[in-house]
């Protein structure tokens, strides 16, 4: 009997997980059909976000937030990706037992600082640095790329930590035993073992500063215009959707269901191509 | 040199071996020799030291900090022709050249996540060999050597991690032998194979002790007598026998050794 609930109870959980997806799905979709119908795919390239007179219709499309989006992720993953393998390569390799730990409690403590405590401190303390190396006004492309890579390498050299210390010591000798230097063995036996969970690091790290919303809100400068250069200020998807959701209506408001399925379609590609393409292919 | 005249390629003079914390030495004044062109077997109980006095003979222990040795490991050093204290290495690039010297094959078999091909030539290929076709040369002699050629031929393109667990030991061996080591030392190379595996393996190191000399951590005493020439027997960090095969398992000097030959413990 109590094994029979046990067994429902977890399939009751897991076909949860995947009804909830279809379901997010079908909202969004469904939101953002009035949108659909009115703009198609020119939504995806179109850089004006005006409503109408009275509230009434309006030209509305997603070019800018979604360039910002991608663009703020990718100087994110460019910057937070090596010094996150670099910090786990450290952490598992180089450094002496004894300051493993305390670095790793710090590197922990980072990933659970809420992001809203990076946006402050970005704004107030991180924008004017930038800004005086970089030049434009503080707030920007460059800036909220540069605090997102922040916030997402303690996750990701966590998780690529972990995944580093299951390459068994016995094949690491191995490789010391016909001759190998510390660097050849992590770049020729730990980084190819731990490959699947790099790669899973970075695409969670990935997912998590594509939808990342406070920081970024904070960060960005909220302002759509098209960036001409990487500190110029532009928007987001979540920033847009965050600043705009509350006195959006009809048409506007479907357009920026129509922004929120594009999100979450580029999310689930990225995730799903990830996760087929790398983790899916043959493990040598 | 005569044939039947030994040639010591390395000694052990009074080694002591202590890990890190421990508050005593795990060996305790180690004495032997190992011949060239004989297969040195090490066998006593779990915990004897014997794979803590094999991994001191190419160093590895220094990949973890905080051991200490004492004594001397000698090593015949055909350049100076003389026998060299391998305890008095310090630099990476001269631990290095002694692992290139002196190769080692684990417990479980250790391929490395890349094609077969590649797990033979990388060790050349950290040696600095680039040529293509000199490279194909030395894998195939590699593989040829350690009785692996028929059966990795045709897939030498394929991941190692496809093969089974005596191909995976015979792959290791070939890309130990690949760097025509001076002395091959492994580690219980047949404890984690079936019998079939175990054979060939035994076969393989009969052969290999042609070329190479080898040492051996062995909890099979049945393998010890097998396929040995020399036997050293430990118990609790001493050396407590040190002799010709056929003495130490027919005639034991010591009343320790006999009893753990002939199973009253162990």
């Amino acid at each position: 009997m109590r094994g029979r609930l046990f067994r429902d109870f977890s399939l009751f959980s897991a076909t949860l997980a995947f009804f909830l997806l279809v379901g997010i799905f079908a909202v969004l979709f469904t939101y953002a059909q009035e949108s659909l119908h009115t703009f198609g795919f020119d939504f995806l390239y179109t850089e004006i976000w005006e409503p109408g007179e009275d509230d009434e219709g309006g030209i509305f499309g997603g070019y800018i937030p979604i360039l910002g989006t991608l663009m703020s992720t990718l100087i994110a993953m460019i910057l937070a990706t090596p010094i996150a393998m670099g910090i786990a390569i450290f952490l598992t390799e180089i450094a002496h037992a004894k300051i493993v730990k305390p670095f790793s409690i710090a590197i922990e403590l980072l990933a659970a600082i809420p992001s809203i405590i990076y946006g402050m401190w970005g704004l107030f303390y991180f924008a004017p640095i930038v800004q005086s190396l970089f030049g434009g006004n503080g707030v920007g492309l460059l800036t909220a790329g540069i605090v997102l890579a922040i916030m997402v390498i303690p996750f990701m050299a966590a998780i690529t930590r972990d995944s580093m210390n299951t390459t068994p010591d016995v094949l690491k000798e191995s490789a010391y035993a016909i001759g190998a230097t510390k660097f050849e063995v992590i770049k020729d036996v730990v980084m190819p073992y731990s490959k699947g969970g790099i790669i899973g690091s970075i695409i969670l790290s990935l997912g998590r500063a594509l939808g990342e919303t406070m920081a970024v809100a904070f960060l960005i400068g909220s302002v759509m215009t098209l960036p001409g250069k990487i500190t110029d200020p532009t928007t987001s998807i979540p920033v847009l959707l965050a600043n705009n959701f509350a006195e959006a209506q009809d048409l506007e408001m479907s357009s920026m269901y129509y922004l929120a399925l594009i999100l979450f379609l580029v999310s689930f590609i990225v995730i799903a191509l990830a996760k087929f393409y790398f983790l899916g292919r043959k493990k040598y | 040199m005569a044939k039947n005249e030994l040639k010591k390629v390395m000694e052990v003079k009074n080694l002591f071996f202590t890990y890190p914390g421990a508050p005593e030495p795990t060996l305790k004044d180690n004495n032997l020799s190992i011949y060239e062109n004989k297969i040195t077997a090490l066998i006593g109980p779990s915990g004897c030291g014997k794979s803590t006095l094999l991994r001191a003979m190419n160093r590895i222990h220094d990949l973890y900090p905080g051991f200490k040795y004492e004594g001397e490991i000698n090593l015949f050093s055909r350049q100076s022709e003389k026998m060299e204290n391998i305890l008095e290495l310090r630099k990476e690039n001269e631990l290095i050249g002694l692992r290139q010297r002196i190769g080692m094959i684990f417990q479980k078999p250790t391929p490395f996540p890349m094609s077969i091909y590649d797990n033979v030539a990388y060790g050349l290929r950290l040696q600095g060999i680039k040529n293509k076709g000199e490279l194909d040369g030395m894998v195939e002699e590699a593989l040829k050597g350690a009785a692996i050629w028929k059966e990795a031929k045709d897939r030498l393109k394929e991941s190692a991690m496809g093969m089974s667990g005596g191909q995976q030991q015979r792959l290791c061996i070939a890309r130990s032998v690949a760097l025509k080591p001076e002395i091959l030392l492994f580690d219980e190379p047949t404890s984690a194979l079936d019998p079939i595996s175990t054979g060939a393996i035994e076969e393989l190191i009969s052969e290999l002790k042609k070329e190479i000399t080898i040492a051996i951590v062995t909890h099979n005493m049945q393998q010890a007598s097998r396929l040995s020439d020399y036997t050293t027997f430990m118990y609790l960090g001493d050396i407590v026998e040190f002799g010709e095969t056929e003495k130490i398992f027919l005639n034991p000097e010591e009343k320790l050794t006999e009893d753990y030959i002939t199973g009253r413990f162990g």
